[in-house]
């Protein structure tokens, strides 16, 4: 059974192998300000579990006769206070107390915020409502006037100041947790544990709370340092840690009346106190940014405005040939280095489209399909994409290590994309006729206005009823065909020679995708631009494509006319990839499925990359570099016992 | 072959009721009054594009929402009523298999843990004996019982699916609904699900309702076929009947959108296509608006889904004894793709 076989191929040797990306903690060693911050409150903290069998002075003992001794003095490294007590010792004490209360404050607040938050997320409707207008009650209140209010109801004292500080800090808790909790609660998971049986209390705690615990524990390093800080004004202000117990509020609180004559009594806390919350914040900082999935995901990284070059010098100055392909692609190569990885994404892809021709590329996912079209105009993201060899001709002009202006007079103008999601590439705050109007101005010299009446006329030969009026339209006004046939109309703006179209249709429903596809082709043939079309499907294929080439692990594997492809295709896994694909009108036809699952493109096999699941595979197969030969002059395969013999 | 399970009359609406100063809040009515029965052993096909109430309904039959009108009746007994079918009860009889694989399984949690859930909680089953049943069902769904340690992010698309699968079946239900299984997955492994869904059935006597997009993957699997178009049934047939006879004019210009590999000339409607606003629905036939055969009647009046033997249709003019494929330039397509 293929299901069996297909579990036996996978994943075990990718889990196994360590994959190149840095783990966790050499990231955050990576990261030199945190672990300036992490070393920095390592030693505070050493210091101040230390204190107690450290020969210091009492830090409550006065001694008059030795007020106000300047830091260095004899027996008072740090010098002494006012009373004569040691600043040195009471600062160590000191630091003790406010990082105690900064952390028990946050503990209090998160708890209480978190359940809060996430009761307030998962139940949603009438419990939110109750939930998150007692927090937004809470916000109403100026914080700083809310924690005196408090301390002012439960009278001073450290305790009740650190009991202000949590209650203060408890929305800014819920509010976080709800919004994570909002969007885990709707996902499938959830709805998934509830069919199994779980309890609400279950799914809570089991499902939602270890999804959320990154997030509580991001919020809870970048507050601590603030909360501290938080203590450590209420002490200031008298309100917090009474004498003769001291924290680092107080100090400063009791030395800012000799600020003129003995600076040092309260500068010495607040260095302390800058210390303290650099440090936490510094390490909050890095914590954070090792447990976003949004910063992990890249999002810090911006990407050149064009894909890096890296290929061999001879490739340079090679002649081309003169021929009259609108495109020519000589064996590109485009590769992703992760890590020590190097993904061979597009691994010496060549094709050629002639004038009012439309290519079919088609591949599953990872194929690298999509890749190969975006290394065309260098739209591949840098880091982690690389060009690393081969030739892009744009009518015989080597599109490849062009510089950014270059480039970008060619994007949109004389090469434009279609991509697949209509609504993640249009604009959602400008109407769809100034983006047009934009795309127009931004290659010829129009007014405004004149640009503006061009959108309306390229929207209406997208057949978009009453153009003039749905101009000023936004994106999320339009159905998604609608919006997709204004990324065709903006696509055609500047008379492309060629347009390049990522599963144009993939996202629209079948009987919108019929129409698109006919527009389409309707378009192409009356403008005569040459068409890259990219799919999974073979039936859109069909309908649209004079060729297609047929690409697997990097590579085009079967490339011919449509007809002779899809009739006879000469690859097996051309044939075994029509086969698994149910038809209409023929559904007691058994499906064949294909075996095992593509190989990873980090890791290829030497040889055919297909030969694994391929049931016509011999030793051949698996040992060398296995060429495109022609089976006629314009069907070619890259296999060495191809279905069906040269004809 | 009994009706194991019958929707009647179901109705879910999202929204309604009236803000605090007494206006009434905007009313979506996802599935109206659909009637429909599901019989032991069967695969059902639902079919619809986007916004057509297909998931909605999925959702109804297991108990995940509950119906605004109607009732759902698993053998009679209604499944949304708390006294008759504890939420648990319900499950151990109707499992789900999600779209997508891979937001459906919890990222933290191992496989062998997404699992023991259902075994725990629905079938109260002892730790030893559960030790046993996870391998059946890993054995049941082709993947190698080391893999229960894993988590869901190192599973490929496939593979992730039939832990969906394996999850379902844990429970040892009767009916599976399977709201669009494949979609989610490359064309070679969505063959791959497909077979194993098609063996899981005969091996464990199960009954389907399969939910998808894909006329071609509803054709391959189904017995019975449910069409659905913006809230409602509009035809409902034996598999053959359907895509031999089609007789509601929605059903026809489905058929023929589908591309299909090998063959050219797909058809399409000359003007743009849009569903009907779900805010403010017209009056009559949700499809008139598109339909050529399109009277007046079909504007003011709302076709009732008229039952006729094994098929059923909601048209004031279906097309029967009309030949199918229709002849070029008579039907609700206009011409052929030329190139």
């Amino acid at each position: 059974m293929s299901g069996a076989q297909a579990a036996a191929g996978a994943p075990a040797p990718a889990a196994k192998r360590r994959s190149g990306r840095p783990s966790a903690l050499s990231l955050f060693a990576r990261n030199q300000l945190a672990a300036f911050g992490a070393g920095l409150l390592l030693v505070i903290l050493l210091l101040v579990l230390l204190t107690p069998l450290l020969p210091l002075p009492d830090p409550a003992a006065t001694d008059p006769v030795n007020r106000l001794l300047r830091p260095l003095a004899e027996g008072h490294l740090l010098g002494s206070d006012h009373l004569g007590r040691d600043i040195f010792s009471r600062l160590l004490w000191g630091t003790g107390v406010s990082l105690l209360v900064g952390l028990s404050a946050t503990s209090v607040a998160a708890i209480f915020g978190s359940t809060i938050g996430i009761l307030a997320g998962y139940f949603g409707g009438r419990a939110d409502t109750l939930l998150m207008r007692g927090i937004d009650m809470l916000m109403a209140f100026p914080y700083i006037l809310l924690a005196l209010a408090i301390v002012a109801a439960l009278g001073p004292g450290l305790l009740n100041a650190l009991f202000a500080i949590a209650i203060v800090n408890i929305p800014f808790f819920a509010r976080n947790i709800r919004g994570v909790t909002l969007g885990l609660a709707n996902r499938e998971f959830i709805d998934a544990a509830r069919l199994s049986g779980k309890s609400n209390v279950s799914i809570l705690l089991t499902e939602v709370l270890p999804n959320v615990l990154p997030v509580i524990v991001i919020t809870v390093s970048t507050t601590v340092g603030w909360m501290i800080l938080e203590t450590a004004g209420l002490s200031f202000l008298g309100l917090g840690a009474q004498p003769p117990a001291a924290d680092l509020g107080s100090m400063l609180g009791e030395g800012r009346k000799l600020l003129i004559t003995a600076p040092h009594v309260s500068v010495i806390p607040g260095v302390m106190i800058f210390l303290v919350v650099m440090s936490i914040n510094l390490l909050g900082d890095g914590i954070r940014d090792l447990l976003d999935p949004r910063l992990k995901s890249g999002a810090l990284a911006r990407p050149a405005p064009f894909t890096a070059v890296d290929r061999p010098v001879s490739q340079l100055a090679a002649a081309s040939i003169q021929d009259d392909s609108v495109l020519a692609v000589e064996d590109l190569r485009t590769q992703f280095r992760i890590g020590s990885d190097v993904y061979r994404a597009v691994d010496g892809v060549s094709f050629d489209i002639q004038p009012h021709e439309c290519l079919g590329l088609v591949g599953e996912s990872g194929s690298g399909k999509s890749v190969t079209a975006l290394s065309l105009l260098g739209l591949v993201a840098t880091p982690p994409g690389r060009i690393v060899g081969g030739r892009v001709l744009l009518q015989g002009r080597d599109l490849i290590g062009l510089d950014a202006a270059g480039l970008r007079a060619i994007r949109g103008d004389q090469v434009a994309y279609i991509f697949q999601d209509p609504l993640t590439t249009l604009h959602p705050l400008f109407s769809i006729g100034d983006q047009i109007a934009e795309a127009i101005r931004c290659h010829r010299p129009l007014s405004y206005k004149e640009a503006w009446a061009a959108a309306v006329t390229l929207l209406d030969s997208v057949r978009i009823p009453n153009a003039a009026g749905r101009a000023a339209a936004y994106p999320h006004e339009l159905s998604g065909g609608m919006r997709q046939r204004v990324s065709i109309a903006m696509a055609l703006a500047n008379d492309p020679t060629l347009l390049i179209a990522d599963e144009p249709t993939t996202a629209l429903d079948v009987t919108v995708q019929a129409q698109v596809l006919k527009l389409l082709d309707q378009l192409r043939s009356r403008s005569g631009a040459s068409l890259l079309f990219i799919t999974h499907d073979f039936g859109v294929v069909s309908e649209v494509c004079h060729r297609v080439a047929v690409m697997y692990a990097g590579r085009i594997v079967e490339i011919g006319p449509t007809e002779d492809v899809l009739s006879a295709p000469a690859h097996p896994y051309t044939e075994r990839l029509i086969a698994c694909v149910p038809r209409l009108g023929e559904p007691g036809r058994r499906l064949e499925a294909i075996a095992g699952l593509p190989p990873a493109v980090n890791h290829l096999p030497p040889g055919c990359a297909f030969a694994e699941r391929c049931p016509h595979a011999e030793d051949a197969c698996r040992a060398g570099e296995i060429s495109l030969d022609g089976l006629n002059d314009r069907h070619l395969v890259r296999c060495i016992k191809p279905r069906r013999a040269a004809s | 072959m009994t009706a194991l399970m019958e929707a009647r009359g179901v109705t879910r609406r999202f929204g309604g009721g009236r803000s605090l100063f007494g206006k009434p809040k905007p009313t979506v009515h996802a599935v109206q009054g659909v009637s429909f029965e599901v019989r032991r052993g069967e695969t059902l096909g639902v079919v619809g594009e986007s916004g057509c109430g297909k998931s909605t309904l999925a959702k109804l039959l297991v108990g995940l929402q509950r119906p605004s009108e109607g009732q759902v009746l698993l053998e009679g007994a209604g499944v949304h009523d708390p006294a008759v079918f504890g939420r648990r009860a319900l499950a151990k009889r109707v499992q789900y298999v999600f779209q997508d694989p891979s937001s459906s399984l919890n990222p933290r949690k191992t496989i062998r843990q997404i699992l023991e859930a259902p075994l725990i909680h629905l079938l109260r089953m002892p730790q030893a004996a559960r030790r046993g049943r996870l391998a059946e069902i890993m054995d049941a769904v082709r993947l190698r019982p080391e893999l229960l340690e894993r988590y869901p992010h190192e599973f490929s698309g496939g593979q992730a699916q039939r832990i969906g699968i394996a999850r379902a079946l844990a429970a040892e239900p009767e009916i599976l609904v399977l709201d669009e299984p494949v979609s989610a997955l490359d064309v070679s492994v969505q063959a791959q699900v497909l077979n194993l869904l098609d063996q899981l059935k005969a091996e464990f006597d199960l009954t389907y309702v399969f939910i998808s997009h894909d006329l071609a993957v509803v054709e391959s699997v189904s017995d019975r076929i449910m069409v659905m178009y913006f809230g409602r049934v509009v035809e409902e047939g034996r598999s053959e009947d359907l895509f031999c006879r089609p007789l509601h004019p929605y059903t026809r210009l489905l058929l023929s959108s589908a591309p299909v590999p090998g063959r050219k000339g797909i058809g399409a409607e000359s003007k743009p296509a849009e569903l009907p606003d779900p805010l403010a629905p017209p009056p009559g036939c949700a499809f008139a608006a598109r339909c050529p055969q399109a009277s007046d009647l079909c504007r003011e009046v709302t076709p009732p889904l008229e039952r006729d033997g094994e098929t059923a249709y909601a048209c004031h003019h279906p097309r029967k004894g009309i030949p199918w494929p229709e002849p070029a330039g008579s039907g609700a397509v206009e011409g052929r793709i030329q190139s």
